[in-house]
């Protein structure tokens, strides 16, 4: 059996934040979330996605550290910076590709998810794995993930010409091996209720 | 008139809250290693998630996911991560308090507080008569608790008038379940959700208001399950279903009419299942003739393609499994939207076995055990019924008194704020529930609150319903006592004591024996602990239709908890009710009605054009006296908005963000507008757990349903437009105390 990991699936998200408060309970960072729950577009849809960590296989994070603060277990979960080291100059909060790091000026330092190190180390599975109501987060073997999934897991990303790859794998489209990151609008009339109404007269009639 | 408040809102807000509390008792270094952690359950809604909580130095400090507990297997919402907050919380009431013009609340020695509420209770009835008492309580009280809150009403004040909040949740639901099933619970536990090859999920906000529930329907979709929703909003888990059908509010009929005639004319009814199963089905099959796509869909407010389409996923389909909740159970007409929904479950017979059934979603934390101990008006002990004889003997015999002397059925919650109001009901023993939030039409709630001759209030914090008590009693959380409730599934569990209530206050059942004792009928009152009550529970509940005799806590432990009816020790349980087609009306059969759809108690007009429609957000709890002094939470869900369709507001000329006054004829309420598109164009939604200037139930109707007695917050007529920012007299005092940001 292979070992676990994250998988996140964006279509079972809720939004509900639970992962979101259960990531700010950790003994380590205390009152601070270190995962990041994303509305996409409000106005036009309920769509939300959780970002945790993806622990890169060849983190850009610590690749733009100049003082040699982030590091990455040989298991290949990327850590928070190394306290004596952070020099909070916030390179990996700007370049980390998924957001994932932050800034923290009351400490000075940059923190970010650790795979829930001091759980995972242990066998436990991370917090925001375990309480995540939905499965859109899950901690699992790619054996697990195949056996109760219809998704295909993706860890390769395209980022305009950059490839990385990460630990971490979001769940995509049977058929897909790769996710291709783009800028722009996305489609919103899908998610119009009232375009579903069609015609109008379907509405009371003193609007 | 003493029950109005004593001081202006916002001085009792300073010293009472809510307060937000932001960190863990002692901070957040002061936790480290626990000294133990309490394997119990959540004290929101009715999933009841098992969760282990934290405890040092006799507080509760923080929280562990308990992955053992089959229902939830450790996850939570963000309710049950930060619940834990609670026990240590500044606003915790630590004394008696006594109501004093002008002054506020004075503290007094609890045999002061219990001596004159006694005393009060004793003037009143005397006055007035027995009936002038009345007694609300409420669905997050344990089974033990709810049980003697029935009794104390039965045997001590001897007054029919006790009812409960859940009338305000499930009676809907529950008056359906028990005219088609004869028994009032949800068929099946959750493990069949996943079993299903279709789902169909009517006006239940489900990653908001049951957010464990989500994964039971994604672990059917991952099977190739197809997914039905119905509701007038796009919710989180409507997102991505397969068919969302954006229903009208009170439309559902519609809908669900309309599926079975076009399952009637492709022939997906199993006409064996309902000659031999059912009875009614010929008055079902003369109704919905004319229920076709085309007339089914002007009444849902729906294209007739998506009731065609819902016909197609749900008719052929092997097995299936149906749910509802509030959005179709909050209506004048909730019984009968209830009852077409479950026509569509009879129809095809598929129920009771392996992936096909039905469930109506609990809100409360112990919705479905809270309805069944004797709490309601018109039940006793074991949901049985209070006007027929033979159930009344069970009963009184346990108690110990004459079958005379128990009271008939009494008046429903809202009644009994009508009767207050109108002067009949004199006096009033509030526990457990906080209608100056969660009823209809406020304004009316609060001038009958200020009617009241005496008014005692138990509670934890002073909510906004207690502001205006003449006696406060402090009680207690769940995570400070012990007992059982009944999650969603019919599933009895125990809730284990982690810390002693804060000194000054006490566990709410040693309080209702105080008063019962000083009420000189001590000696019915001698538990010592909440397991007597139980084991007088069991009793009590013994032949009755929700019979709990065969449970011990034992037994609850062992099996991670126990499906009722379990009516011997060596029964195991029920997990799935109606196999084998066995019903538990006498004739066995399941009944079918025939449902004719109705018009809304009030529909817009020219006047008030506009649809609210209300509900809950997923980070607070019913009327928010315990989420909004939790900080999390607090910052997840600030404050309520209208949330309204671009093309409706830009008709009114209103821009994201905007502040507006959503008025209808019975009041009005200040809030921003959220502009989205995952709305009907026609309804406006606003949550309700916030207080004063920002109640959404400032607009809402006080139209009961004819037989549940429920209100109707799911439709009523406002008219709306764009003001500036509020200065009312609550507008700059904290959001969570009903201000505005």
């Amino acid at each position: 059996m292979s070992e676990r990991t994250l998988f996140i699936d964006g279509s079972r998200c809720i939004g509900c934040q639970a992962c979101v408060q259960a990531c700010a309970e950790c003994d380590t960072h205390r009152g601070r979330p270190m995962i990041h729950l994303e509305t996409i577009r409000r106005r036009d849809s309920v769509q939300t996605a959780p970002q945790v960590c993806m622990h890169c296989e060849d983190p850009i994070c610590a690749r733009v550290c100049p003082a040699d603060a982030i590091k990455k277990t040989s298991d290949g979960v990327v850590q928070s910076s190394l306290k004596p080291r952070c020099i909070g100059c916030s390179n990996c909060v700007l370049a980390c590709p998924f957001g994932v790091p932050k800034y923290f000026a009351e400490i000075d330092q940059m923190m970010k998810c650790d795979l829930c190190y001091d759980r995972t180390s242990v066998g436990k599975m991370p917090m925001c794995a375990t309480v995540c109501p939905s499965g859109a987060i899950t901690f699992a073997t790619p054996e697990e993930i195949g056996r109760t999934r219809k998704g295909t897991p993706v860890n390769r990303w395209h980022f305009g010409r950059e490839e990385v790859r990460t630990k971490v794998y979001a769940m995509a489209p049977p058929g897909r091996d790769l996710i291709q990151v783009t800028t722009g609008r996305t489609p919103t009339d899908r998610t119009d209720v009232a375009a579903m109404l069609e015609p109008e007269s379907l509405l009371n009639r003193h609007l | 008139m003493m029950a109005k408040l004593p001081l202006p809102h916002a001085t009792l807000v300073e010293r009472f809250g809510p307060h937000p509390s932001h960190v863990p008792p002692g901070g957040w270094t002061a936790i480290g290693e626990p000294d133990r952690i309490v394997k119990t359950h959540c004290c929101f809604c009715g999933q009841q998630c098992g969760i282990q909580l934290k405890v040092k130095n006799e507080r509760v400090v923080g929280f562990e996911p308990w992955e053992e507990f089959p229902f939830n297997r450790g996850k939570l919402c963000p309710k049950g991560v930060k619940r834990y907050m609670q026990d240590e919380h500044p606003d915790r009431l630590r004394s008696p308090l006594e109501r004093v013009e002008g002054e506020g609340f004075r503290e007094i020695p609890w045999d002061q507080a219990l001596d004159r509420a006694a005393r009060e209770i004793r003037r009143i009835q005397g006055a007035y008569g027995n009936d002038a008492f009345a007694v609300l309580s409420g669905s997050s009280l344990t089974n033990e608790k709810a049980y003697l809150m029935g009794k104390f009403a039965r045997v001590v004040l001897r007054t029919a008038n006790i009812d409960y909040n859940g009338r305000l949740c499930m009676v809907s639901a529950a008056a359906a379940s028990k005219k088609v099933f004869g028994i009032d619970r949800s068929a099946n536990p959750w493990s069949d959700i996943p079993k299903a090859d279709v789902v169909l999920v009517a006006g239940a906000n489900i990653g908001e208001c049951a957010p464990i529930t989500t994964d039971y329907l994604w672990e059917a979709r991952e099977r190739g399950a197809k997914l039905i929703l119905l509701d007038p909003r796009m919710t989180p888990v409507a997102r991505t279903v397969d068919l969302f059908i954006p229903v009208r509010p009170g439309g559902d009929i519609g809908v669900f009419n309309g599926m079975l005639h076009v399952m009637l004319e492709r022939g997906w009814i199993d006409r064996k299942f309902i000659a031999e199963r059912t009875s009614g089905w010929e008055e079902v099959e003369a109704a919905i003739r004319k229920y076709t796509p085309e007339y089914a869909g002007k009444i849902a407010g729906v294209p007739p393609k998506l009731i065609v389409k819902a016909a197609e996923l749900w008719g052929p389909a092997r097995t299936s499994f149906l749910l509802h909740s509030r959005g179709i159970e909050h209506h004048s007409k909730g019984v009968e939207n209830c009852l077409a929904a479950i026509n569509l479950v009879l129809a095809t017979g598929r129920i009771g076995r392996e992936g096909c059934g039905y469930a109506m979603i609990t809100g409360q934390g112990n919705g479905q055990g809270g309805r069944e101990h004797g709490q309601k008006c018109d039940q006793l002990p074991g949901a049985r019924d209070i006007e027929n004889p033979d159930h009344r003997r069970h009963v009184a015999d346990v108690w110990g008194v004459s079958e005379a002397s128990l009271p008939h059925k009494g008046l429903t919650y809202v009644e009994i704020i009508e009767a207050i109001h109108a002067g009949r009901i004199k006096g009033l023993f509030l526990i457990c529930t906080n209608p100056l939030v969660s009823l209809p039409h406020r304004t009316f709630v609060r001038e009958a609150l200020e009617r009241l001759e005496f008014f005692i209030a138990v509670d934890f914090f002073l909510s906004e319903t207690a502001q205006h008590a003449d006696v406060v009693l402090p009680g207690s959380l769940m995570e400070e006592d012990e007992g059982t409730t009944t999650n969603v599934e019919g599933r009895v569990i125990l809730h284990r004591k982690a810390v002693e209530p804060p000194s000054g206050a006490r566990v709410d059942w040693r309080i209702v024996c105080d008063l019962a004792d000083r009420l000189g009928a001590g000696e019915k009152f001698r538990f010592r602990s909440p397991r007597d009550i139980f084991e007088e529970l069991r009793l009590a509940s013994k032949g009755g239709i929700a019979d709990y005799h065969g449970i011990t806590w034992e037994k609850i432990e062992r099996m991670h908890g126990v499906f009722w009816p379990c009516p011997s020790p060596d029964h195991t349980g029920t997990p799935r009710l109606y196999e084998g087609g066995r019903f538990a009306h006498p004739d066995g059969k399941a009944h079918f009605h025939a449902v004719e759809w109705r018009p809304a108690a009030e529909e817009p007009d020219e006047e008030y054009p506009i649809i609210l429609t209300t509900g809950r957000v997923v980070a607070h709890y019913l009327s928010g006296s315990q989420t909004r002094r939790i900080g999390g939470l607090v910052e997840q869900a600030t404050q309520p908005t209208c949330e309204m369709h671009p093309r409706l507001a830009e008709k009114l000329g209103i821009g994201d963000g905007d502040f507006v006054r959503v008025e209808s004829r019975r009041g009005a309420l200040t809030v921003r507008a959220q502009v989205v598109t995952t709305i009907r164009p026609d309804t406006v939604f606003v949550p309700y757990h916030w207080p004063n200037d920002r109640a959404a139930n400032n607009c809402t109707i006080r139209a009961l349903d004819p037989v549940s007695r429920i209100p109707e917050y799911k439709v009523c007529a406002v008219r709306i437009r764009r003001v500036e920012r509020p200065d009312d007299e609550t507008a700059s005092l904290p959001p969570e105390a009903g201000g505005v940001r």
